[in-house]
């Protein structure tokens, strides 16, 4: 048997029916492994005492019916954790111990899972690199001194460093897909509508969806299958017969039609990752799919309606950080130098800059020239995407346009680093499931990843041709673990 | 157009967010620099399209106007900045 972190979550499950593995010991090795990777710096605050007690209770009366037996995860600290501090990466939230629970986490913890503990992860997930959490950046596991993508960055670096099985990030321009892309990770974000958002911090309500990031394919249809589900507590919760994600995984994708997009070849866009993307394409010839030519017109639009669309949600989701009711308060003589104080001092730079581009283009006199304008994109936007899906079952393209970067190198460029977000952001604007998987590496050996881009509540179909791509692709992501200390 | 510093001090203020000159001056440049690769939008004609306002085309669902969570004062005040069991406290608003 390989050592148990390095096993997938089908691995794990499968060896704690067949009673090869109890809970604690697989929770206690991950542990020990967290302890030697204190360097990677992904955890905000970890439940480890908890989690020992609780894999034994598991222990004890095993129900192995379960989909997730007695399995430890660590989650993106921005789930709401009964009774455990979660901080959305802030210091506005650092004492912030909520009194209930996410759905989202509630549907692992019925399944038989165990909070390791929160993942680190940019502040209010307002972030590519993980650089704008309060805790500090994390290192990527492929490298030092590397950044593990962002907003989820705690979480990718987590599973590429094998320090949890599986976890669960949000993703609202692409903080799912883009950090799986940089670690050779598995990351999809679901169809708005699917997983409830009900217990996540909110950034950007009609873009937030939270979602898997896993070692492969089949832990992500696994994951899936488990946290997607009907929620009354979510008004935009859709109610939909959800599949058996990981009973009906196939690799047969014969005579799937799949798109390739000409307007996702960016100027500047590395060779490695032009390479990368002709060899998706040819693996999905073989595997008996149909290339199609398609275009999707607006794509360039996509990321400055972004950057309309997200920031003005944010500044109103974020009025609530005002320190009246719960976090960070910093005092003041009046209730008005309270708030400004509170909030000047509670807040990193990202995150009121973008309140403060929110401000702006919801304010008076600019409302229709920015923020009425980009709905209007964002209408053609999804418009291309309706187009394009009358005429093929999936979309394929690169998941970013460039591998991880120098911790610090895109810091001081605001645009540059949301240029990050290109080949993702559409996908949020429209609503639609996308899945990144790991497709290669560039010149200094980082990890590439592939996106399959499906149509509304089609996530087996994306996950079914990623299954197969991936088993083409093989791709070994031999990481050297170059931060353990003893 | 841009964004000049006195915009940027009144945008703060209406974001509750106390900066200083400094911060301002920063900030003044970083905004500049987006609305300009923002501006792009301009290029588009969108005279005749309808604005998306919500992606899942739903209806919000009406349900029972019923109480199910009782006696969660405590759970409510937890996390209060200032301790006090009965309510959240602020700086004196009425004089």
């Amino acid at each position: 048997m390989s050592d148990i972190t390095n096993q997938s979550l089908f691995e794990l499950t499968s060896n704690i029916k067949e009673k090869k593995l109890s809970s604690e010991e697989i929770t206690k090795a991950f542990i020990n492994r967290a302890e030697k990777s204190k360097k990677l710096n992904v955890y905000v605050t970890d439940n480890f005492e908890k989690a020992i007690d609780q894999s034994k209770k598991f222990d004890s009366n095993p129900n192995l019916d379960f989909k997730l037996p007695g399995i430890p995860i660590a989650v993106k600290d921005l789930f709401c954790t009964n009774g455990v501090r979660t901080t959305a990466g802030s210091k506005i939230l650092n004492n912030f111990v909520p009194t209930y629970e996410s759905t989202v986490t509630q549907n692992l913890w019925g399944q038989g899972a165990i909070l390791l503990g929160k993942l680190n992860c940019d502040e209010f997930a307002m972030g590519s690199s993980n650089e704008t959490s309060f805790f500090g950046n994390v290192q990527n596991p492929v490298g030092e001194n590397l950044v593990p993508g962002g907003s989820s960055g705690g979480s990718s670096a987590a599973v590429a460093a094998n320090l949890t099985p599986v976890t669960i990030g949000t993703d609202t321009g692409g903080s799912i897909r883009q950090p799986a892309s940089f670690t050779g990770t598995v990351g999809l974000k679901p169809t708005y509508g699917s997983c409830s958002r009900y217990g996540i911090v909110a950034f950007a309500s009609s873009l937030d969806q939270a979602g898997p990031m896993t070692k492969n394919v089949r832990d992500c249809s696994m994951l899936l299958e488990v946290i997607s589900s009907f929620d009354q507590k979510d008004s935009t919760s859709i109610d939909y017969k959800r599949n058996n994600y990981s009973k009906e995984l196939s690799k047969d994708i014969k005579g799937k039609k799949i798109g390739i997009p000409k307007e996702y070849r960016v100027d500047n866009m590395p060779e490695e990752i032009e390479h990368l993307w002709k060899n998706g394409i040819s693996y999905a010839k073989d595997c008996g799919a149909e290339i199609i030519d398609i275009s999707l017109p607006h794509t360039n639009y996509a990321l400055p309606t972004y950057y309309i669309v997200a920031p003005a949600e944010a500044s109103s989701n974020l009025a609530r950080y005002d320190g009246v009711k719960y976090g960070f308060r910093s005092p003041g003589q009046n209730l008005i130098e309270m708030y400004e104080k509170t909030r000047s001092e509670g807040f990193g730079d990202e995150v009121k800059r973008r309140i403060m581009i929110g401000t702006y283009v919801l304010s008076s006199g600019y409302y229709d020239a920015y923020y009425l304008k980009a709905q209007k994109v964002r209408q053609l936007i999804k418009k291309d995407f309706d187009d394009a899906f009358s005429k093929v079952d999936a979309i394929l393209t690169p998941s970013t346009p460039s591998s991880a970067f120098k911790i610090g190198e895109k810091t001081n460029d605001p645009v540059s680093m949301y240029l990050n977000d290109i080949f993702t952001v559409p996908i949020n604007l429209a609503g639609l499931p996308g899945i990144s998987i790991p497709a290669g590496k560039d010149k200094n050996n980082y990890p590439l990843g592939l996106q399959v881009i499906g149509k509304p509540f089609d996530e087996q179909n994306i996950l079914n041709i990623s299954y197969a791509l991936e088993d083409k692709i093989n791709f070994k992501n031999d990481i050297s673990d170059w931060w353990l200390s003893e | 157009m841009s964004i000049d510093l006195k915009t940027v001090k009144h945008i703060s203020k209406l974001a509750r967010i106390s900066i200083d000159d400094e911060k301002a001056n920063k900030l003044k440049g970083d905004l500049n620099n987006i609305f300009e690769f923002i501006e792009k939008l301009n290029e588009l004609n969108t005279d005749n399209v309808q604005a998306l306002t919500s992606i899942a085309e739903t209806t919000l669902r009406f349900r029972k106007d019923e109480i199910k969570s009782e006696n969660i004062r405590e759970k409510i005040l937890k996390n209060s900045p200032e301790e006090n069991k009965d309510f959240f406290v602020v700086p004196k608003v009425v004089e």
